[in-house]
């Protein structure tokens, strides 16, 4: 059983990416005229990119850092007179930090709690079991992996607090995002490329299929899992327009809306610095989203592999 | 399709079986899911058609206030609403700018980084963007673009005034300009897997027979990732219908003067600022018909491109 789990274990991410690794190689060295000057192109092509993607970020710490704000090309160079962490101060007189991000925290927790619980048995049905609605829910699950929900937000407002009395609370907040669909989606997929012998041998062992669930497809899961909960927690986190539909009570919001209303009304607070300020609420609501990708971004990037983009 | 073993077919039998299929639990471990997609899409889906039907308003909870039976006059009175039509205006605009920007740059770094060392290290500083909170990285462009900002600084007098983000003409191209940025590590990472499905056999054949470099792309590459291309656009085209945090936070409420409002602010401003939930209701309606739609035709050529 052993060897059996860690060939299986493989299978999404090695073996696969094994497999067609060193024929994407092959093409690249194959597919190159004149390679030198090729390679510079690409160079020069990759590096203005990374330039781009990641200048905003660099800029949002400077501003964050900055006494007096300046916006333009001469700030771009530290000028250590003007550095501070006084904006920090600020921002987090400005907005509830601590509350704010613990309003974060619990949000994205229930909803990557939720998905799992739900999403996963979900999952292994549609990839595994055959019954009666199977090809419907699945089509009901492609249907939603990309039908934004907030296009009926204003129904969904008046259930959630009308019908359900859940304004200003967690539950209508995650209700919407208990189940990632796309985390669904995910696990259909690992389970089936799973060998079927996998889950012939507990079936013969007469194991029902809860139990196989349970003990066989559970354990074998977990890259799955963590891919899972990776894109479902980023989802909560930087979401905006429904938490700030539901959490009208500050002390309910999230960072993302409680950073937002200080964008939204910066003209009017008549802030020294406003600009810093408002950088470093950014700063603040990004960073544990750089974290997460410079340590998982393995995972994150098999997940693209997996979630139907496959020519 | 078909992913459950195969089994001889059996008497038909009474019971669960007859009804609910070989693995009538499959029905139970579906059921929290199908229950989901229930209470915040179909419920709030027919609530939708319900409000849009009806002279609906908002009241204080519990209050019974007659609200009669309207017919399709929300829907009339929508359609006739210049609003509507000039923000799907401006979805125009943004797919024309946005897409051929989008798939152009994404393969062209898709595959430069595939023969980079550093693949590992640029992939994850561009999907930075893509992962981080809208609000967050929305704050820096406000900055970036403001009149005083990095971008005017540097372009000095051919700077637009009044500056971009005042600007009527370039409120809408600057947000598909961010938006393209923000999703374009999620493209490109696309984009890379595809192109490792791409059999390397194709690329020997187009050597041998003497093609270049340009007509390899065109006749090899672009054939190869083509899935992946659908899948940008679909996503791209329901990106646009999801638009709502950049015009409300960059360009301040969809301005200047409306120039980039598009139809989910609409539904946010007719739902919850102007009171008229119906109108909201009906524009959320079309929206979802016409994605789910898309959704459908996509999903079938996932699946298909899967096989």
């Amino acid at each position: 059983m052993n060897s059996v789990t860690t060939r299986v274990r493989g299978v999404p991410e090695t073996a696969e990416r094994g497999a067609s690794l060193p024929r994407a190689g092959k093409a690249a060295a194959t597919g190159a005229a004149g390679p030198r000057e090729r390679r510079g192109a690409a160079r020069l092509l990759l590096g203005t990119a990374a330039v781009v993607l990641v200048f905003p970020f660099l800029y949002m710490v400077l501003l964050s850092l900055q006494r007096t704000s300046d916006l333009g090309p001469g700030g771009l160079l530290p000028r250590p007179g003007n550095l501070t962490f006084d904006n920090y101060a600020a921002m987090a007189r400005a907005i509830d930090v601590w509350h704010a991000l613990g309003n974060s925290l619990v949000f994205t927790a229930g909803a990557v709690l939720a998905t799992v619980v739900i999403g996963l048995p979900a999952g292994y049905a549609l990839a595994r079991l055959s019954f009666r609605g199977r090809a419907v829910t699945f089509t009901v699950l492609l249907s939603i992996l990309v039908v934004p929900f907030v296009l009926l937000m204003i129904p969904m407002y008046v259930i959630t607090v009308r019908d359900f009395r859940l304004a200003d609370s967690y539950l209508g907040m995650v209700l919407p995002y208990a189940v990632n669909p796309l985390a669904v989606y995910l696990f259909r997929q690992f389970f089936r490329r799973l060998p079927a012998e996998v889950f012939e041998a507990a079936r013969l062992d007469g194991a029902s299929e809860t139990r196989t669930l349970w003990r066989v497809a559970v354990p074998l899961a977990r890259p799955a899992i963590l891919s899972a909960v990776l894109v479902t927690c980023i989802v909560p986190w930087n979401e905006f327009l429904w938490p700030f539909l539901v959490a009208k009570n500050a002390s309910m919001q999230p960072m993302a809306v409680g950073l937002a209303g200080f964008v939204s009304t910066l003209r009017y607070q008549g802030l020294a610095n406003g600009f810093g300020v408002m950088m470093a609420g950014a700063v603040v609501l990004v960073l544990p989203v750089i974290v997460l990708v410079a340590v998982f971004l393995r995972w994150f990037v098999q997940v693209d592999l997996g979630s139907g983009s496959k020519g | 399709m078909s992913a459950a073993p195969m089994t001889l077919p059996r008497a038909r039998r009474r019971g669960p079986r007859a009804l609910a299929g070989r693995h009538p639990v499959g029905v139970l471990m579906v059921l929290p899911f199908l229950a989901y997609v229930g209470v915040v899409y179909a419920y709030p889906f027919g609530y939708a058609v319900w409000m849009a039907l009806h002279d609906y308003f908002f009241t204080a909870p519990g209050a019974e206030v007659a609200q009669p039976f309207t017919g399709l006059s929300t829907f009339r009175t929508v359609f006739s609403d210049g609003a509507l039509w000039s923000s799907l205006g401006h979805l125009g605009v943004f797919l024309a700018l946005s897409l051929p920007l989008t798939l152009v740059v994404s393969l062209a770094l898709a595959l430069a980084l595939r023969g980079s060392r550093l693949r590992g290290l640029l992939s994850a500083l561009f999907y930075l963007p893509y992962a981080s909170s809208s609000v967050a990285v929305i704050c820096a462009w406000i900055a970036l673009l403001s009149g005083d900002g990095v971008l005017s600084g540097l372009l000095g007098g051919a700077a637009p005034e009044p500056s971009w983000l005042v600007n009527s003409g370039w409120a809408m191209p600057v947000i598909a300009l961010f938006v393209s940025w923000k999703m374009m590590g999620f493209h490109i990472l696309t984009y890379l897997a595809a192109l490792q499905n791409v059999p390397g056999e194709l690329y020997e054949a187009a050597t041998v027979d003497g093609a270049g470099r340009w007509r390899t792309l065109w006749t090899v590459t672009v054939p190869g990732v083509r899935p992946a291309t659908t899948l940008i656009v679909v996503l791209s085209l329901v990106t646009s219908a999801n638009l709502f945090t950049e015009p409300y936070l960059l360009t301040g409420s969809g301005g200047p003067d409306g120039a980039s409002s598009t139809p989910l602010l609409l539904i946010y401003q007719k739902g919850v600022e102007q009171s008229h939930p119906g109108q909201a209701a009906a524009i959320g309606i079309v929206l979802t018909v016409v994605v789910v739609l898309v959704s459908l035709v996509a999903g079938t050529l996932m699946e298909r491109g899967e096989r």
